[in-house]
């Protein structure tokens, strides 16, 4: 369960999150959506400590992150999937967070495994595709087996077989009882997805709602259709019309 | 003691790190052996005031770069590709995160940096024996120089460490570096000589190497004394990178 409270991040003169309330709960996927530059990624940081909010709170199941003995096994995150030492292998990598976090190194070869890194586990990540990479990304995520998951834009860069694969561990994942909270620019997939979705435009929040809910709600005959409708007044950078 | 092993895990998995530690070795002993090999084929004058365990860990003063690069590279490579930001999701307060990576550092480049500067020493000395210039191990202060040549060379991987965590970037971090243990000697190196040696000795590459030096030398510390004084330097500069790390944002 994540929980924010009148969360805010400003960054000089600009507010990247601007009093965010908002609470994440377990057993379903919650989709985290917004324009480019709406502050999805900013929040995840803030809830994960990385950066320091301007005001609010944030905690994950009760607690802020970083007063949590062991974090990884309580939350797992996916925040940049090249964040890797190109010189080092899936498995080193893998072995250094685990042994940070006092998880033994079976569970490295178990998250090697599930996310069918197997075969290349010992090359250097420099030579991953972006598809590999994300899913070392998620195999990071999973190491500590968490019941909280934090995953930007999981589907970057995957294969239709990689989204077809994601989509169903993320529901077996929040079918566990686990809290998923997933950002994605894909509104077609997170309608196959998520449960219940969470919309900022500019910071502020914009929806809180199921899935559902909020496209009969807007009165609109998709999510696409809804989210369009919805972050209308709250798009940073807009194409031309046709 | 869990970071430790993790950090020991990340810089045992890179390919960098042995490399920089390889040329920290060949550079401790080839620049040495050919120093001492340019000096005995040129006796000097008074052999009364010739250094010889200095110069034959005059390799020490090349070598400094690999290893206060190493020292730089295993902080400033996690920020150029963001994986500082996992490692922090792992360990959220930080410090235990740069202590770790001090620990590593210090114990690999200790561990290579002793036996380099005992071949060093040797090697050099065999080259000196002909021309009578060699001195002997157990002559007094001796080991101390040889030791201490290889305690110099942890402390530049730390003081590259700590620069790396404070500056964040490579480029920034090695330029800084450089400019503590050779740019600084240049500036006031344009004092007049009476004033250079009463300033120079307390400058941070002087002051560490003043624990190489076996003859006593009016430019140079006390040998334990500098050296406490580079170390001072670079712990503080450690906790000043620590309280920064911990208060800005990833």
């Amino acid at each position: 369960m994540i929980e924010a409270k009148g969360l805010t991040k400003r960054f000089g003169g600009t507010v990247a999150v601007d009093d965010l309330t908002v609470t994440v709960r377990p057993g379903v996927v919650t989709g985290f959506l917004g324009p480019n530059g709406a502050g999805k990624s900013t929040t995840m940081r803030l809830i994960l400590g990385l950066d320091a909010p301007t005001a609010g709170t944030v905690t994950v199941d009760g607690r802020r992150y970083a007063e949590h003995d062991r974090p990884l096994t309580r939350v797992g995150a996916l925040l940049e999937a090249r964040a890797v030492h190109p010189g080092r292998s899936a498995y080193h990598h893998l072995l250094a967070l685990a042994q940070s976090n006092r998880i033994p190194r079976s569970r490295v070869l178990d998250v090697i495994d599930a996310v069918g890194l197997a075969d290349v586990a010992r090359r250097r990540a420099g030579t991953f595709s972006l598809g590999m990479e994300q899913r070392l990304g998620i195999a990071v995520a999973l190491l500590g087996d968490p019941g909280t998951l934090i995953l930007d834009e999981p589907l970057n860069g995957l294969d239709t077989e990689g989204i077809r694969w994601v989509r169903g561990l993320l529901r077996d994942l929040a079918a566990d009882g686990r809290t998923v909270f997933v950002s994605s620019h894909l509104m077609s997939e997170m309608a196959l997805t998520a449960d219940h979705v969470v919309v900022i435009g500019r910071g502020r929040l914009l929806a809180d709602a199921s899935l559902d809910q909020l496209v009969a709600d807007s009165g609109r005959s998709s999510l696409e259709e809804a989210f369009v409708h919805l972050t209308a007044d709250a798009v940073e950078y807009r194409g031309g019309r046709r | 003691m869990s970071v430790v092993r993790a950090e020991f895990t990340k810089f045992r998995s890179t390919a960098s790190t042995g490399w920089t530690l390889l040329s920290a070795l060949v550079l401790v002993a080839g620049v040495g052996i050919l120093y001492a090999m340019v000096r005995a084929s040129r006796p000097p004058a008074d052999p009364s005031a010739f250094d010889a365990t200095a110069a034959s860990l005059s390799g020490v003063q090349v070598a400094q770069i690999a290893v206060g690069v190493l020292g730089v590279l295993a902080v400033t490579g996690e920020y150029a590709t963001g994986l500082i930001r996992t490692t922090f999701t792992a360990v959220p307060r930080r410090t235990p995160v740069l202590l770790g990576k001090a620990v590593v550092v210090a114990a690999g480049t200790f561990a290579v940096s002793l036996p380099a500067v005992v071949v060093a020493f040797l090697a050099g000395q065999s080259v000196l024996a002909p021309e009578g210039l060699n001195v002997s191990l157990t002559a007094p202060g001796v080991l101390r120089a040889v030791v201490g040549a290889a305690l110099y060379l942890t402390v530049v991987a730390l003081l590259g460490l700590a620069l790396g965590a404070l500056l964040r970037s490579t480029a920034g971090a090695v330029a800084a570096l450089f400019g503590a243990l050779f740019a600084l000697q240049m500036t006031v190196g344009f004092l007049p000589d009476d004033v250079y040696r009463d300033v120079a000795k307390y400058l941070p590459a002087p002051a560490g190497q003043a624990v190489v030096i076996v003859r006593p030398d009016p430019y140079y510390l006390s040998p334990w004394a500098g050296f406490a004084l580079f170390a001072l330097y670079t712990v503080v500069l450690l906790a000043l990178a620590a309280w920064r790390v911990r208060r800005r944002d990833v």
